[in-house]
């Protein structure tokens, strides 16, 4: 390129088509995205319109899922696809928060690299390993060893929840009444009422079995033939696979809080614990929670870790160990067999429309969360 | 509240909670990592049982063979894949970072495009099938690579814009003092000096992509031979072919289904390397 002595502005100010197609190029390749999504709900909203019409609203808790009669309610699918993300939640967030913990304060300087990157690689696994591991692995320690023992011990499990709620009940009344006598005395009586719950459970733990299982649901909900998949065994298996991505983006969030206001709470005196609970976790509380909705987001919508584990059977889970189904394990055992423009077909599209707006939510608050903490 | 003075046993109180919580969450970390070190190895274990030179050669069988036809698909639909969605991600990501920079049109589509980044990638499957497998008639490889676009595109989008924001201004500010117009600038300034870590977002795709399996149950379908054509018939993919042999009940097919996971696994992991160490390799290159 040569520098000419008389640059030429008029020219340069005219329309050039190169630069037009240039830019043209750009921007549809960006409208190619916001066009992707409307397209994906718009063609499973018209695929399963025909269920929608068919049931309405009604469709969400239909508990039936009938090929020979012809009938098809997404109950069984949503409640499985909900449950075994929340009990892979409640398994993956304490734990991811732990690795988090770990990763960015506890552990040697040395290793924080190293264990991170490992934990970033294990993210990458493909899931379908996951759900190998919990088909070949996982079930059957599952129905011989893990489920016997929680079936006798339930009332271990109701003691732990009788705990916590009356802990987190107490205290978020102080919180609300804040330190009056009025607060004290409530805040001093749901203590009380936990703490008879727990004795309750413990006298009784051996008679517990023996009421009828409508009357007991605390006996209800670990009972069920040891057959090592099912609801529980979808969750485990499903945390297990979430817990490197929450660990990763939490410990990613936990290190964005500056340096400068850590050591602030060090000079005053604050431990390690301190420190990141009353520094650190403020500062970052919107986007751990970003970090936790991310790993929800991918359980719900998470296919291949799930369908080898959660036992395929189309009916509401009436306990922790019963074989169930979830959304995207319907679809992918079912949708082959489905021929074009039965209503089976449009029953699994309208479930997916339902799993797409739900995830879609989820995601979104997701970011928006993580946005908060300028993360995303 | 007033300042307290120095309270020792409350100190050693307090420290030794900090000490308990410390421990708890290392045991955490410890529980979590262990449980996946134990997946790694049962894959590792499993995997190599049903070893042998003849899952490259052989294709599938409903006794003995190996993988070679499935590997081929999952190379072949990846690669179609990746060359769909990687022009269009890269296109979409420099969009973000530099025509649409700051303006609200880009703050909209770098929402959605997080959210498609993390859509439940079996509802992409029911997308294609209805936009492609029922209007071409069939199932097909062409199909599973579509899929497989659709779920790198996010990918590359976003890690396109994120590069191509980290190169500094100074450079698009002296090309357009030079007189080159945006294109130019854009085409031979900005795009080269993030070259690197642009490939980094597309060997990550790459790794992303060729594990996924629910996109391909009602695409691509599977095939236990080798496919004539990516536009008709069935085309076997190596995630499918796991998929398939693990629900057999056949001790034989499993352990080459387990070695199949462990073929998958290590590639995913050494492209996930291999993009980690150009990106340390660009990084370094630019800091020096």
């Amino acid at each position: 390129m040569s520098v000419s002595s008389s640059v030429d502005f008029e020219n340069s100010r005219k329309f050039h088509l190169g630069e037009g197609i240039f830019r043209t190029i750009l921007l549809f390749s960006a409208l190619v995205i916001l066009i992707t999504l409307g397209a994906i709900l718009t063609i499973l909203f018209l695929s399963g319109q025909h269920a929608f019409a068919r049931y309405g609203v009604q469709f969400l808790w239909l508990d039936q899922w009938d090929p020979v009669r012809d009938v098809y309610g997404a109950a069984a699918p949503v409640v499985g696809t909900l449950a075994s993300s929340a009990i892979a939640l409640a398994i993956a967030w304490p734990l991811g928060f732990g690795v988090a913990y770990f990763l960015t304060e506890s552990c040697p300087r040395r290793l924080r690299a190293p264990l991170g990157i490992a934990v970033e690689l294990l993210a990458a696994i493909p899931s379908i390993v996951y759900g190998m591991w919990g088909f070949f692995v996982f079930a059957p320690v599952m129905s011989s060893a893990i489920q016997p023992w929680l079936t006798a011990n339930a009332w271990l499990f109701w003691i732990i929840v009788a705990a916590l709620v009356g802990i987190s009940l107490s205290s978020m009344t102080l919180a609300t009444l804040g330190r009056s006598i009025f607060g004290r005395i409530v805040a001093g009586a749901i203590l009380i009422l936990a703490l008879a719950g727990i004795v309750y459970l413990a006298v009784n733990r051996t008679d517990l079995p023996v009421l009828p299982s409508e009357l007991n649901p605390l006996w209800w909900w670990f009972q069920g033939a040891p057959v090592g998949v099912g609801l529980l065994s979808a969750g485990v298996v499903l945390a297990i696979m979430i817990l490197p991505f929450i660990a990763a983006t939490s410990r990613d969030v936990l290190n964005t809080t500056p340096q400068l206001l850590k050591e602030g709470g060090y000079a005053m005196g604050a431990t390690r614990w301190e420190v990141v609970t009353g520094v650190v976790i403020p500062a970052v509380r919107g986007s751990l929670f970003g970090a936790v909705f991310l790993g929800l987001g991918r359980a719900l919508g998470e296919t291949m870790a799930v369908v080898f584990v959660i036992g395929n059977a189309n009916r509401l889970p009436d306990s922790f160990f019963a074989p169930t189904t979830s959304i995207s394990a319907l679809i992918a055992n079912t949708f082959p067999e489905a021929g074009p423009d039965t209503m089976l077909q449009a029953s699994l599209f309208a479930l997916g429309f339902i799993l797409f707006v739900v995830s879609f939510f989820v995601l979104a608050l997701a970011r928006l969360m993580l946005r908060q903490g300028r993360m995303a | 509240m007033s300042i307290q003075p120095f309270n020792a046993a409350n100190y050693v109180r307090r420290r030794t909670f900090s000490l308990i919580m410390d421990m708890i969450c290392t045991l955490a970390a410890m529980l979590g990592l262990v449980l996946l070190a134990l997946i790694l190895f049962t894959l590792i274990q499993r995997g190599m049982a049903g070893f042998s030179l003849s899952v490259f050669t052989e294709p599938m069988r409903s006794q003995g063979g190996g993988l070679s036809n499935a590997i081929m698909g999952t190379l072949m639909q990846a690669g179609l894949g990746i060359a769909i969605g990687a022009p269009l991600g890269m296109a979409a990501g420099i969009y973000l970072a530099e025509v649409g920079r700051g303006s609200r049109f880009a703050s909209v589509v770098r929402f959605v495009n997080d959210i498609l980044l993390s859509a439940p990638s079996v509802l992409i499957g029911l997308f294609v099938y209805q936009i492609v497998v029922i209007p071409m008639g069939n199932f097909s490889g062409f199909a599973g690579a579509v899929a497989l676009a659709l779920l790198a595109m996010p990918v590359i989008a976003r890690t396109t814009e994120d590069i191509v924001k980290l190169v500094p201004d100074s450079y698009r500010e002296g090309s357009t003092a030079l007189g080159a117009r945006d294109s130019t600038t854009i085409s031979r300034v900005v795009v080269p000096a993030a070259f690197g870590g642009i490939l980094t977002g597309i060997l990550l795709a790459v790794a992303r992509i060729s594990g996924e399996t629910a996109p391909l149950l009602f695409t691509s379908f599977g095939n236990y031979g080798h496919a004539s054509s990516m536009f008709e018939g069935g085309m076997a993919s190596l995630p499918w072919a796991i998929y398939t042999y693990a629900k057999q009940p056949s001790n034989e097919l499993n352990n080459l289904a387990w070695t199949g996971a462990l073929v998958i696994t290590v590639g995913v992991l050494l492209l996930n390397v291999l993009s980690r160490v150009s990106h340390y390799l660009v990084s370094r290159g630019r800091s020096q």
